[in-house]
């Protein structure tokens, strides 16, 4: 299990998101995940060795390092974008919930009418309405949780985005304050500040998608509104449109779910 | 061998699990098997090299960490994952069983060999207790073997060779408890998991037991 597999995982999110939506998974995976793995983690690597500090006290470095960095940057974004990808999941899910429920009423008998066999439910397109929209709603307002805290929780433990080169230290057992110096300040200040403003430009899009969702959530509705007072049964330009992305949406869910169990 | 294959192994047992077990195995996907290779791995990776006594006494360092850690939090954390997910595959093997006996007599004897009923059911009870229960020996075992789940700055040392009580310095401390809150934290949700399907299944089953004899008696 590596992030390779979280890739598989939500490469069948990808094929039915909005076009917002593939945004970003195009940003998380190759300017956030990617970056991490191929060029971050070699940054953060030698972290501890070459923490140095102005004493031969054993166990001075140990102690400095340790109150200066409760928890390495490194591991902060590895946990951040592990949250952050996790509420795609749950749109996964309900889909496949949907399905077990249509293929337990197909089998009472209640749905042979409409479906000519259980294979039928399995490929069939949900519309991304009811509580399936409010999961897809709230999946994406998670994600926005997740990326504000985290990003929060970094500026509150480092005190800002930048690395300084020189900390100074007295925990017990340095004998008194001693000069630790950080290993290559400048780079990790560089890639500190390059995963702030992709985390940034995430959750814009995150916002951007939700306000596209609401916005064709009441646009939908008013035009039924209006509709139902003129033409109960005219099928307009807006809704078919509107059909097609549930339908694309709902597609994806349903890759999910193979994607995931198999 | 690697973690890919308990990774296929489980996406299997997804098939034939309720939706609770479904949201057990994207728990143990995502929050403990991933953070395990993503993040923990890399804080433990050094921990010998690292761990600093305050004397120059040679072997002094070796002994007072293996008194300090006989077993690596690390390795317990990937034994736990692998002795937690095994029990699933008790009920792969049993639908394995089931199809393997309709193709042996030829003719259908289950309505779905995949679906929880009858024996499936036992198997499948089953392995939740002992997913359950190895959880639990797990966490156990990390709370007897390392006096809780705090990870000190200082471990006082005075085993031969030492000559006397020296000081030893356990690096990042504050980061590696920080990961042992998290490992006990989904450890303690998938407990949760397990017995809330236990009771589901319990509870759904002796509705229909009951039913069942209900329509009987009234006939």
């Amino acid at each position: 299990m590596d992030w390779g597999a979280l890739h598989t995982i939500l490469g069948g999110v990808n094929k039915h998101s909005t076009s917002i939506g593939k945004i970003w998974l195009t940003v998380l995976f190759i300017f956030r995940i990617m970056i991490l793995v191929v060029a971050a983690e070699k940054v953060w690597g030698d972290e501890q060795d070459d923490f140095v500090c102005n004493t031969l006290q054993p166990g001075c470095r140990n102690v400095c390092y340790d109150h200066f960095f409760p928890i390495s940057h490194i591991r902060l974004w590895a946990l951040q974008l592990i949250f952050v990808s996790t509420p795609a999941l749950l749109v996964a899910m309900h889909v496949a919930y949907r399905r077990h429920e249509k293929k337990r009423q197909f089998r009472k008998g209640d749905q042979k009418s409409e479906y000519k066999d259980i294979e039928e439910i399995r490929k069939q397109r949900f519309r991304i309405e009811g509580s399936l929209w409010w999961t897809y709603t709230s999946s994406i307002f998670f994600r926005l949780i997740f990326e504000a805290v985290f990003m929060y929780a970094f500026y509150f433990m480092y005190d800002g985005f930048r690395m300084p080169r020189l900390m100074k230290c007295n925990a017990w057992p340095c004998p008194n304050t001693v000069d630790c110096f950080v290993s290559r300040p400048t780079e990790k200040t560089v890639f500190t500040i390059f995963m702030i403003a992709v985390s940034s430009i995430c959750i814009l899009l995150n916002v951007a998608e939700l306000g596209y969702l609401l916005t064709k959530f009441f646009l939908r509705r008013s035009k039924k509104a209006g509709n139902s007072k003129q033409q109960p049964n005219h099928e307009n330009k807006e809704e078919t449109k509107q059909n097609e992305m549930n339908e694309l949406i709902s597609d994806s869910c349903q890759n999910t779910v193979i994607g995931f169990s198999s | 061998m690697s973690w890919a294959f308990l990774r296929d192994l489980l996406s299997g047992v997804n098939k034939y699990s309720t939706g609770i077990g479904r949201i057990w195995v994207a728990v143990v996907f995502m929050f403990r098997l991933l953070v395990y290779v993503a993040a923990a791995e890399n804080i433990w990776k050094r921990e010998h090299d690292e761990f600093e006594c305050n004397i120059k006494q040679p072997g002094c360092e070796n002994v007072c960490f293996d008194h300090f850690f006989p077993v690596s939090h690390i390795r317990l954390w990937a034994l736990q994952l692998i002795m937690v997910s095994t029990p699933s595959l008790l009920v792969v093997f049993h639908v394995a069983y089931r199809e393997n006996r309709e193709k042996q007599h030829n003719q259908k004897l289950y309505r779905n060999p995949g679906k929880i009923d009858g024996g499936l059911l036992c198997t499948y009870l089953i392995s939740l207790i002992l997913k359950t229960g190895l959880e639990i020996v797990f966490l156990v075992l990390f709370y007897k073997l390392y006096n809780g789940f705090k990870i000190p700055h200082l471990v006082k040392c005075d085993i031969k060779p030492c000559p006397n009580t020296v000081d030893c310095y356990i690096s990042k401390p504050t980061e590696k408890m920080i990961f042992l809150y998290f490992l006990v934290a989904t450890s303690c949700l998938c407990i949760v998991l397990n017995l809330s399907e236990l009771s589901y299944l319990i509870f759904k089953y002796s509705i229909k037991c009951y039913l069942k004899r209900h329509m009987k008696k009234q006939q």
